[in-house]
């Protein structure tokens, strides 16, 4: 209705309507977006009321008078019904308040921007590990399909997929830090570095190049190298199987034939044309591997005692901090999301035939 | 099958000595369902066995479930006896196979003892988990509309959480434990098998056979349940074998950061977590637990390949 009223007055109803349509896709995407946002709130309310612990002891003690506990139970909100509780905590989340950490006593929000940085450092220097390796690793498995080195990196890939993240973590540890001594062992920085270059973006590599500090920086790669290889050598796993599996479809094709019939030299064919063309479904596995090591994370930054969201999630979980649990996972629950989206939405815009 | 006992003369199509099983399992013709069934059995097996990576698959859980059967019989020391004369001795020592623990504990019975945990683990999720999305995508499918879309909806919600996180916030809330632990996993590894079965659902639903059978009167749970819910089974099955290795090492993930089975109790991962506070000095504490992890995870992966390989037609090749 309103939509053909403004097209009489400007004259041009038909512009508008198909700038609707256009708009249509977009619309849905918020749409769905919204309720997967609200279905993530709804799960973290959910288990936050399975939660054996009474909420209001956690804050008032087990000691607290009668009235003051009362109190408590008033202002937090527990009296109102269930659904209430949850339009107001969507309310809460939607300010930024995720509530706050009974370890830190700190707001759980800021809590987890101070420690997001290093999550995002070790996920990033892992992903480009893993890209860099698993891409050409998998592309040589694709051209030597069937032989020893397509066997070679089919068997590794299946040990990344075998091998419990933590253990290898610490074998890791065992081997390379404390037998052969290559590389500096769990944290970020060695303890006398910390804090010396001032904080920017809270990625360490980053701060101290900006800061022009070479010291700091390599003390920084030997702390990361270990766990970012670890965590790399997952996305390896996965991102040369995914190669791996598209190189064949491609190289299978005519136009392949084609290039090779004109003479074209094999190695062009392959890297250039080839690989070409499977870069657009790559993008999106890289993507989907990112946010999978957000999940190996947890594991990963507990062996390494890396500062990240993961080690915050289980230091908190260790102490019963729930506030801080549930943030978190909102948080890596976004993330999580946001990364589906975006390789979804990448796919549809970079490749036409995904229409 | 008894192949030489009977008297009186076999059926033409029943097996007759060894050439003539095996030509009865490899007929084109088969003359009963029973019969077809052997040779799909028999054909599977074969491209299956003619794989020496699932094979390999196959020994290791072949293995584990023989270790776990006779854990009893097979540990050489008390699990959970402690011996803090004894503890933290090498691999070989006074026969400890692998060594003792920070107590003195035998960590080769340990080991042993811990195989029935993380098959107990593998069993219960296994079990629970895809009867569930089964349920879930079949009923989705198989009604589609309104159904469909809550139903779907609330399954991609799930599918939304990475698996290890939501588990961990789920144990976080329900206390640690291996039963919790288990449920946690359960709860977080559903959606997939519930998009699999939908989309089964979808491609089966309009089938004749179907109308037939709701012509003759049939519920609908009844044919949910009856028709399309055997159908989705085949493509299930693999997925779980799939899946085996990533149940066992959230399983472990968990035991790793204390909150799945509880000490005293013999899980691996809680075993590695043990092993940490030695790692430099005494190493053997927590890699002895971790090769049993990677070992039989690597076997259900193996498996699961070789499965997939010779069970499903439109993954040949990769």
């Amino acid at each position: 209705m309103s939509a053909q009223g403004a097209g009489k007055q400007a004259g041009g109803g038909f512009g508008l309507l198909s700038l609707l349509s256009r708009l249509r896709p977009l619309l849905n995407l918020f749409t769905s977006l919204a309720v997967t946002f609200i279905g993530l709130l709804a799960i973290t309310f959910f288990i936050g009321r399975v939660m054996p612990i009474d909420p209001v002891i956690s804050v008032v003690g087990e000691r607290a008078p009668r009235e003051v506990y009362e109190a408590a139970y008033k202002a937090m909100g527990l009296d109102k019904p269930l659904i209430v509780q949850f339009a107001l905590y969507i309310r809460d989340v939607l300010h930024g308040d995720l509530g706050k950490s009974l370890l830190t006593s700190h707001p759980v929000l800021e809590d987890i921007k101070r420690v997001v940085p290093a999550t995002f450092e070790l996920a990033t220097v892992a992903t480009i590990l893993g890209v860099i390796t698993g891409v050409p690793a998998g592309v040589i498995a694709a051209v030597k399909a069937g032989r020893w080195p397509d066997h070679l990196i089919r068997i590794m890939g299946l040990i990344g997929y075998s091998v419990p993240v933590f253990w290898l973590g610490l074998m890791g540890l065992l081997l390379f830090y404390g037998k052969l001594g290559w590389v500096s062992g769990p944290g970020r920085l060695d303890i006398f570095y910390d804090g010396v270059v001032p904080q920017v973006t809270g990625m360490i590599l980053i701060d101290s190049l900006l800061a022009g500090d070479m010291t700091i920086f390599r003390n920084a790669i030997s702390h990361i190298i270990l766990p970012a290889v670890m965590l790399g050598y997952y996305s390896l796993a996965y991102i040369s199987r995914m190669t791996r599996s598209f190189m064949l479809e491609q190289l299978g094709q005519e136009y392949i034939t084609t290039a090779r019939v004109k003479g074209m030299s094999e190695r062009r064919v392959i890297w250039r044309h080839a690989l070409g063309n499977v870069m657009v479904p790559l993008i999106t596995v890289i993507a989907l591997s990112y946010a999978a090591l957000l999940e190996g994370s947890v594991l990963t930054e507990t062996v390494f005692a890396w500062p990240g969201l993961g080690f915050y999630i289980t230091t908190a979980l260790v102490s019963a901090d729930m506030a801080a649990v549930l943030g978190g996972t909102v948080v890596v629950g976004m993330v999580f999301v946001g990364l589906n989206l975006f390789s979804d939405f990448l796919y549809r815009i970079v490749d036409p035939r995904a229409k | 099958m008894s192949k030489s006992k009977t008297p009186l003369p076999p059926p033409a199509d029943a097996p007759s000595g060894a050439g003539g099983l095996r030509a009865w399992l490899e007929s084109e013709t088969p003359s009963s369902a029973f019969h077809a069934r052997c040779v799909q059995l028999w054909l599977g097996w074969l491209k299956f066995a003619a794989n020496p990576l699932a094979l390999t698959g196959l020994a290791i859980i072949l293995f584990l479930v023989f270790v776990a059967i006779f854990a009893p019989f097979l540990q050489t020391h008390d699990p959970l006896a402690q011996d803090l004369a004894g503890r933290l001795l090498p691999p070989g020592a006074k026969g400890h196979l692998f060594g003792t623990d920070g107590l003195g504990r035998d960590i080769f019975s340990r080991v042993v003892a811990g195989s029935r945990i993380t098959l107990y683990i593998v069993a219960l999720v296994t079990i629970t988990a895809p009867l569930f999305g089964l349920l879930i995508g079949t009923v989705a499918g198989y009604f589609g509309g309104w159904t469909d879309t809550i139903l779907m909806r609330f399954t991609d919600i799930i599918l939304a959480f990475p698996k290890l996180i939501l588990a961990l916030a789920f144990v976080a809330a329900l206390g640690p434990g291996i039963g919790n632990a288990i449920l946690a996993i359960a709860i977080t590894s559903w959606p997939p098998y519930a998009r699999i079965a939908r989309a089964e659902t979808l491609t089966i639903r309009k089938s004749d056979f179907i109308f037939a059978s709701r012509l003759q009167g049939a519920s609908s749970a009844r044919i949910v349940a009856q028709h399309v819910m055997p159908l989705c089974m085949s493509s299930l099955i693999v997925r779980v074998t799939l899946d085996m290795a990533g149940i066992i090492l959230t399983a472990a993930g968990l035991g790793f950061l204390g909150l799945g089975a509880q000490p005293p109790m013999p899980e691996w991962g809680a075993m590695i977590s043990e092993g940490r506070k030695f790692l430099l000095d005494q190493w053997w504490v927590a890699t002895m637990p971790g090769l049993a992890i990677f070992t039989v995870s690597l076997g259900f992966n193996l498996l699961g390949d070789g499965l997939r390989d010779a069970l499903d037609p439109r993954s040949g090749q990769s």
